[in-house]
Protein backbone atom coordinates (compact mmCIF):
# COMPACT_ATOMS: atom_id res chain seq x y z
CA UNK A 1 0.00 0.00 0.00
CA UNK A 2 1.04 3.34 -0.84
CA UNK A 3 0.25 6.66 0.22
CA UNK A 4 -2.23 8.87 -1.83
CA UNK A 5 -1.03 12.94 -1.97
CA UNK A 6 -3.28 15.10 -3.61
CA UNK A 7 -2.18 18.01 -5.26
CA UNK A 8 -4.87 21.08 -5.45
CA UNK A 9 -5.21 22.72 -8.97
CA UNK A 10 -6.26 26.41 -8.38
CA UNK A 11 -7.16 28.79 -11.44
CA UNK A 12 -3.61 30.00 -12.33
CA UNK A 13 -1.72 27.08 -10.67
CA UNK A 14 1.34 26.24 -12.70
CA UNK A 15 2.97 23.34 -10.91
CA UNK A 16 0.44 20.61 -10.25
CA UNK A 17 1.42 18.43 -12.89
CA UNK A 18 5.48 18.60 -11.88
CA UNK A 19 3.75 18.48 -8.42
CA UNK A 20 2.19 15.32 -9.17
CA UNK A 21 5.32 13.99 -11.23
CA UNK A 22 7.28 14.40 -8.47
CA UNK A 23 4.86 12.71 -5.68
CA UNK A 24 4.89 9.62 -8.26
CA UNK A 25 8.90 9.58 -8.76
CA UNK A 26 9.07 9.35 -5.04
CA UNK A 27 6.81 5.80 -4.33
CA UNK A 28 3.14 7.71 -4.09
CA UNK A 29 -0.11 8.16 -5.43
CA UNK A 30 -0.72 11.78 -6.83
CA UNK A 31 -4.00 12.33 -6.50
CA UNK A 32 -5.68 15.95 -8.10
CA UNK A 33 -7.67 17.78 -6.50
CA UNK A 34 -9.66 20.48 -7.62
CA UNK A 35 -10.25 23.91 -6.30
CA UNK A 36 -14.17 24.17 -6.13
CA UNK A 37 -13.95 20.87 -4.72
CA UNK A 38 -14.73 20.59 -0.45
CA UNK A 39 -13.54 17.01 -1.28
CA UNK A 40 -10.07 16.05 -0.73
CA UNK A 41 -11.13 12.18 -2.03
CA UNK A 42 -9.70 11.05 1.35
CA UNK A 43 -5.87 11.81 1.10
CA UNK A 44 -3.21 11.24 3.66
CA UNK A 45 -1.56 14.56 2.65
CA UNK A 46 -1.96 17.66 0.43
CA UNK A 47 0.50 19.90 -1.82
CA UNK A 48 -0.50 23.40 -2.58
CA UNK A 49 1.45 23.89 -5.66
CA UNK A 50 3.05 27.18 -7.28
CA UNK A 51 1.72 29.16 -9.74
CA UNK A 52 -0.46 32.48 -9.56
CA UNK A 53 -4.01 31.69 -8.30
CA UNK A 54 -6.39 34.17 -9.16
CA UNK A 55 -3.77 35.91 -11.15
CA UNK A 56 -2.48 37.16 -7.15
CA UNK A 57 -5.33 39.62 -7.88
CA UNK A 58 -5.40 41.45 -4.15
CA UNK A 59 -3.05 39.55 -2.42
CA UNK A 60 -0.86 36.42 -3.90
CA UNK A 61 -3.31 33.53 -2.42
CA UNK A 62 -5.41 35.95 -1.11
CA UNK A 63 -8.65 34.83 -3.01
CA UNK A 64 -7.29 31.43 -3.13
CA UNK A 65 -7.52 31.18 0.36
CA UNK A 66 -11.59 31.26 0.46
CA UNK A 67 -11.99 28.43 -2.16
CA UNK A 68 -14.12 25.60 -1.26
CA UNK A 69 -11.01 23.19 -1.38
CA UNK A 70 -8.76 25.47 1.31
CA UNK A 71 -12.08 25.34 3.90
CA UNK A 72 -11.61 21.67 4.11
CA UNK A 73 -7.54 22.10 4.11
CA UNK A 74 -7.55 24.71 6.52
CA UNK A 75 -9.82 22.27 9.17
CA UNK A 76 -7.86 19.20 8.46
CA UNK A 77 -4.46 20.49 8.15
CA UNK A 78 -5.38 22.15 12.16
CA UNK A 79 -6.25 18.17 13.19
CA UNK A 80 -2.51 17.20 11.81
CA UNK A 81 -3.29 16.23 8.15
CA UNK A 82 0.35 16.65 6.67
CA UNK A 83 0.11 20.15 3.91
CA UNK A 84 2.92 21.40 2.20
CA UNK A 85 3.10 24.94 0.23
CA UNK A 86 5.20 25.77 -2.27
CA UNK A 87 5.69 28.94 -3.69
CA UNK A 88 2.11 30.29 -4.58
CA UNK A 89 1.27 27.13 -1.96
CA UNK A 90 3.20 28.88 0.64
CA UNK A 91 1.60 32.04 0.08
CA UNK A 92 -1.86 30.65 0.29
CA UNK A 93 -0.87 29.03 3.46
CA UNK A 94 0.34 32.49 5.10
CA UNK A 95 -2.80 34.17 4.26
CA UNK A 96 -4.92 31.00 5.47
CA UNK A 97 -2.21 31.56 8.95
CA UNK A 98 -1.90 28.46 8.95
CA UNK A 99 1.36 29.87 9.12
CA UNK A 100 2.14 32.36 10.57
CA UNK A 101 3.55 36.01 8.63
CA UNK A 102 3.22 36.76 4.76
CA UNK A 103 4.81 37.11 1.46
CA UNK A 104 4.82 40.62 0.05
CA UNK A 105 6.72 41.27 -3.69
CA UNK A 106 10.36 41.41 -4.21
CA UNK A 107 12.43 44.14 -2.13
CA UNK A 108 14.06 44.31 -5.86
CA UNK A 109 10.63 44.47 -7.77
CA UNK A 110 12.14 41.74 -10.44
CA UNK A 111 10.69 38.69 -10.65
CA UNK A 112 13.09 36.28 -10.13
CA UNK A 113 14.39 32.57 -11.60
CA UNK A 114 17.84 30.91 -10.68
CA UNK A 115 19.25 28.19 -8.46
CA UNK A 116 19.20 28.76 -5.40
CA UNK A 117 21.11 27.02 -2.45
CA UNK A 118 18.92 26.71 1.21
CA UNK A 119 20.05 25.31 4.32
CA UNK A 120 18.11 22.56 5.47
CA UNK A 121 17.37 24.12 9.18
CA UNK A 122 14.64 21.48 10.48
CA UNK A 123 14.49 17.99 9.65
CA UNK A 124 12.07 16.86 11.98
CA UNK A 125 9.05 17.67 9.41
CA UNK A 126 6.73 15.52 8.05
CA UNK A 127 8.51 17.37 4.66
CA UNK A 128 12.12 17.14 5.45
CA UNK A 129 12.62 13.90 7.96
CA UNK A 130 14.84 12.95 4.49
CA UNK A 131 17.16 15.87 4.76
CA UNK A 132 19.86 16.35 7.78
CA UNK A 133 20.04 19.16 9.53
CA UNK A 134 22.43 21.85 8.63
CA UNK A 135 22.25 20.17 4.75
CA UNK A 136 22.66 22.32 2.32
CA UNK A 137 20.53 22.02 -0.99
CA UNK A 138 20.21 23.36 -4.45
CA UNK A 139 16.72 23.97 -6.26
CA UNK A 140 15.01 26.32 -8.44
CA UNK A 141 13.42 29.68 -7.01
CA UNK A 142 11.09 31.78 -9.30
CA UNK A 143 9.16 34.62 -7.68
CA UNK A 144 7.76 37.92 -7.77
CA UNK A 145 6.04 38.00 -4.05
CA UNK A 146 8.75 36.07 -2.11
CA UNK A 147 9.53 38.45 0.43
CA UNK A 148 9.17 36.72 3.58
CA UNK A 149 7.67 39.17 6.58
CA UNK A 150 6.98 38.68 9.96
CA UNK A 151 6.95 40.88 13.48
CA UNK A 152 10.10 40.71 15.29
CA UNK A 153 8.40 38.75 18.21
CA UNK A 154 7.37 36.46 15.46
CA UNK A 155 10.66 36.20 13.95
CA UNK A 156 12.50 35.59 17.26
CA UNK A 157 9.35 33.33 18.17
CA UNK A 158 9.73 30.98 14.96
CA UNK A 159 13.87 30.73 15.52
CA UNK A 160 13.12 30.30 19.07
CA UNK A 161 10.86 27.20 18.72
CA UNK A 162 12.84 25.71 15.47
CA UNK A 163 10.37 26.55 12.68
CA UNK A 164 12.76 28.31 10.31
CA UNK A 165 13.06 25.39 7.99
CA UNK A 166 14.70 26.43 5.15
CA UNK A 167 17.07 29.19 4.82
CA UNK A 168 18.66 31.21 1.87
CA UNK A 169 22.13 30.64 1.54
CA UNK A 170 24.64 32.85 -0.30
CA UNK A 171 22.55 35.74 -1.48
CA UNK A 172 19.20 36.84 -0.15
CA UNK A 173 16.90 36.74 -3.47
CA UNK A 174 13.84 38.44 -2.29
CA UNK A 175 14.84 41.00 0.99
CA UNK A 176 13.11 37.99 2.80
CA UNK A 177 13.67 38.82 6.90
CA UNK A 178 16.33 36.77 8.50
CA UNK A 179 17.19 34.90 4.95
CA UNK A 180 14.09 32.41 5.62
CA UNK A 181 12.76 30.36 2.47
CA UNK A 182 10.35 28.49 4.38
CA UNK A 183 8.97 27.72 7.80
CA UNK A 184 6.89 24.85 9.53
CA UNK A 185 3.96 25.29 11.95
CA UNK A 186 4.28 23.98 15.47
CA UNK A 187 3.20 20.77 14.38
CA UNK A 188 5.37 20.09 12.32
CA UNK A 189 2.83 18.97 9.83
CA UNK A 190 2.19 22.12 7.87
CA UNK A 191 5.39 23.61 5.48
CA UNK A 192 5.83 25.94 3.30
CA UNK A 193 8.77 27.52 1.18
CA UNK A 194 9.29 30.08 -1.74
CA UNK A 195 11.84 27.52 -3.75
CA UNK A 196 10.65 24.57 -5.91
CA UNK A 197 11.53 21.04 -4.85
CA UNK A 198 9.10 19.51 -7.20
CA UNK A 199 11.58 20.84 -10.31
CA UNK A 200 14.77 19.34 -8.97
CA UNK A 201 14.00 15.80 -8.58
CA UNK A 202 15.19 14.52 -11.75
CA UNK A 203 18.61 14.57 -13.18
CA UNK A 204 17.88 15.91 -16.53
CA UNK A 205 15.87 18.20 -15.78
CA UNK A 206 16.27 21.72 -13.73
CA UNK A 207 19.64 21.94 -11.59
CA UNK A 208 20.77 18.67 -12.61
CA UNK A 209 20.40 17.19 -9.12
CA UNK A 210 17.67 15.55 -7.40
CA UNK A 211 17.80 17.83 -4.19
CA UNK A 212 13.99 18.33 -3.84
CA UNK A 213 13.05 14.43 -3.97
CA UNK A 214 13.53 14.06 -0.27
CA UNK A 215 10.47 16.54 0.48
CA UNK A 216 8.20 13.59 -1.22
CA UNK A 217 10.24 10.85 -0.02
CA UNK A 218 10.08 12.17 3.32
CA UNK A 219 6.30 12.49 3.42
CA UNK A 220 6.07 8.71 2.07
CA UNK A 221 8.24 7.13 4.54
CA UNK A 222 5.91 9.18 7.42
CA UNK A 223 2.54 8.16 6.09
CA UNK A 224 3.59 4.82 5.45
CA UNK A 225 5.04 3.66 8.45
CA UNK A 226 2.52 5.82 10.36
CA UNK B 1 -27.06 53.70 -2.41
CA UNK B 2 -24.34 55.01 -0.77
CA UNK B 3 -20.55 54.48 -1.31
CA UNK B 4 -18.19 53.08 1.20
CA UNK B 5 -14.44 53.67 0.71
CA UNK B 6 -11.78 51.30 2.69
CA UNK B 7 -8.43 52.29 2.53
CA UNK B 8 -5.63 49.87 2.96
CA UNK B 9 -1.80 50.45 3.37
CA UNK B 10 0.80 48.72 4.53
CA UNK B 11 1.92 49.01 8.02
CA UNK B 12 4.57 51.61 8.42
CA UNK B 13 6.91 48.95 9.16
CA UNK B 14 7.26 46.76 6.27
CA UNK B 15 9.30 47.91 3.18
CA UNK B 16 7.64 49.35 0.62
CA UNK B 17 9.99 48.89 -2.71
CA UNK B 18 7.17 50.00 -5.15
CA UNK B 19 6.58 53.73 -2.90
CA UNK B 20 10.38 53.83 -2.93
CA UNK B 21 10.73 53.77 -6.55
CA UNK B 22 8.26 56.20 -7.02
CA UNK B 23 9.67 58.62 -4.72
CA UNK B 24 13.10 58.03 -6.16
CA UNK B 25 11.31 59.16 -9.54
CA UNK B 26 9.84 62.19 -8.32
CA UNK B 27 12.96 64.51 -8.94
CA UNK B 28 13.39 63.35 -12.50
CA UNK B 29 9.96 65.14 -13.11
CA UNK B 30 10.87 68.00 -11.36
CA UNK B 31 8.67 67.45 -8.23
CA UNK B 32 11.26 67.96 -5.47
CA UNK B 33 10.52 68.02 -1.77
CA UNK B 34 9.20 65.05 -1.78
CA UNK B 35 10.71 63.14 0.91
CA UNK B 36 8.66 59.75 1.24
CA UNK B 37 5.87 57.65 -0.82
CA UNK B 38 3.54 55.19 0.29
CA UNK B 39 1.55 53.31 -2.27
CA UNK B 40 -1.45 51.85 -1.07
CA UNK B 41 -4.90 50.46 -2.10
CA UNK B 42 -8.73 51.96 -2.14
CA UNK B 43 -11.45 49.94 -2.55
CA UNK B 44 -15.12 51.40 -3.39
CA UNK B 45 -17.77 49.88 -2.54
CA UNK B 46 -21.05 50.48 -3.48
CA UNK B 47 -23.45 49.28 -1.40
CA UNK B 48 -27.46 48.23 -1.79
CA UNK B 49 -30.05 49.41 1.07
CA UNK B 50 -28.76 51.47 4.04
CA UNK B 51 -25.04 52.32 5.28
CA UNK B 52 -26.26 51.58 8.95
CA UNK B 53 -24.29 50.58 12.22
CA UNK B 54 -24.58 47.00 11.10
CA UNK B 55 -23.89 46.95 7.15
CA UNK B 56 -20.85 48.85 8.66
CA UNK B 57 -20.01 46.20 10.86
CA UNK B 58 -20.21 43.86 8.09
CA UNK B 59 -18.01 46.33 5.38
CA UNK B 60 -15.47 45.89 8.84
CA UNK B 61 -15.19 42.49 8.77
CA UNK B 62 -14.71 41.97 5.14
CA UNK B 63 -11.68 44.85 5.23
CA UNK B 64 -10.08 42.66 8.41
CA UNK B 65 -10.45 39.04 6.91
CA UNK B 66 -10.05 39.64 3.06
CA UNK B 67 -9.11 43.03 1.85
CA UNK B 68 -6.75 44.00 3.69
CA UNK B 69 -3.56 41.22 5.48
CA UNK B 70 -3.84 42.69 9.29
CA UNK B 71 -0.27 40.96 9.36
CA UNK B 72 1.23 43.93 7.16
CA UNK B 73 -1.55 45.92 6.32
CA UNK B 74 -3.82 48.65 8.28
CA UNK B 75 -7.04 49.97 6.95
CA UNK B 76 -9.81 52.37 7.39
CA UNK B 77 -13.24 52.65 6.27
CA UNK B 78 -15.23 55.50 5.50
CA UNK B 79 -18.78 55.82 4.33
CA UNK B 80 -18.43 58.34 1.44
CA UNK B 81 -21.50 59.13 -0.34
CA UNK B 82 -23.94 61.81 1.50
CA UNK B 83 -26.89 59.70 1.68
CA UNK B 84 -26.43 58.28 4.49
CA UNK B 85 -29.10 56.67 7.21
CA UNK B 86 -28.48 59.53 9.67
CA UNK B 87 -26.00 58.77 12.60
CA UNK B 88 -24.23 55.64 10.61
CA UNK B 89 -21.50 57.31 9.92
CA UNK B 90 -18.49 57.47 12.19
Amino acid sequence: MTARIGVVTFPGSLDDRDTQRAIRLAGAEPVALWHKDKDLKQVDAVVLPGGFSYGDYLRAGAISRFSPVMGTVIEQAKAGLPVLGICNGFQVLTEAHLLPGAMLGNDHLHFICRDQKLRVENAETAWTADYSEGQEIFIPLKNMDGRYVADEYTLDKLEAEGRVAFRYLDVNPNGSLRDIAGITNEAGNVVGLMPHPEHATEPLIGTGRTDGLPFFTSILKKLVTA
Amino acid sequence: MARVVVDVMLKPEILDPQGQAVQRALPRLGFEGISDVRQGKRFELEVDGPVDEAALARIHDLAESFLANTVIEDFTVKVESDDVVAGAAK
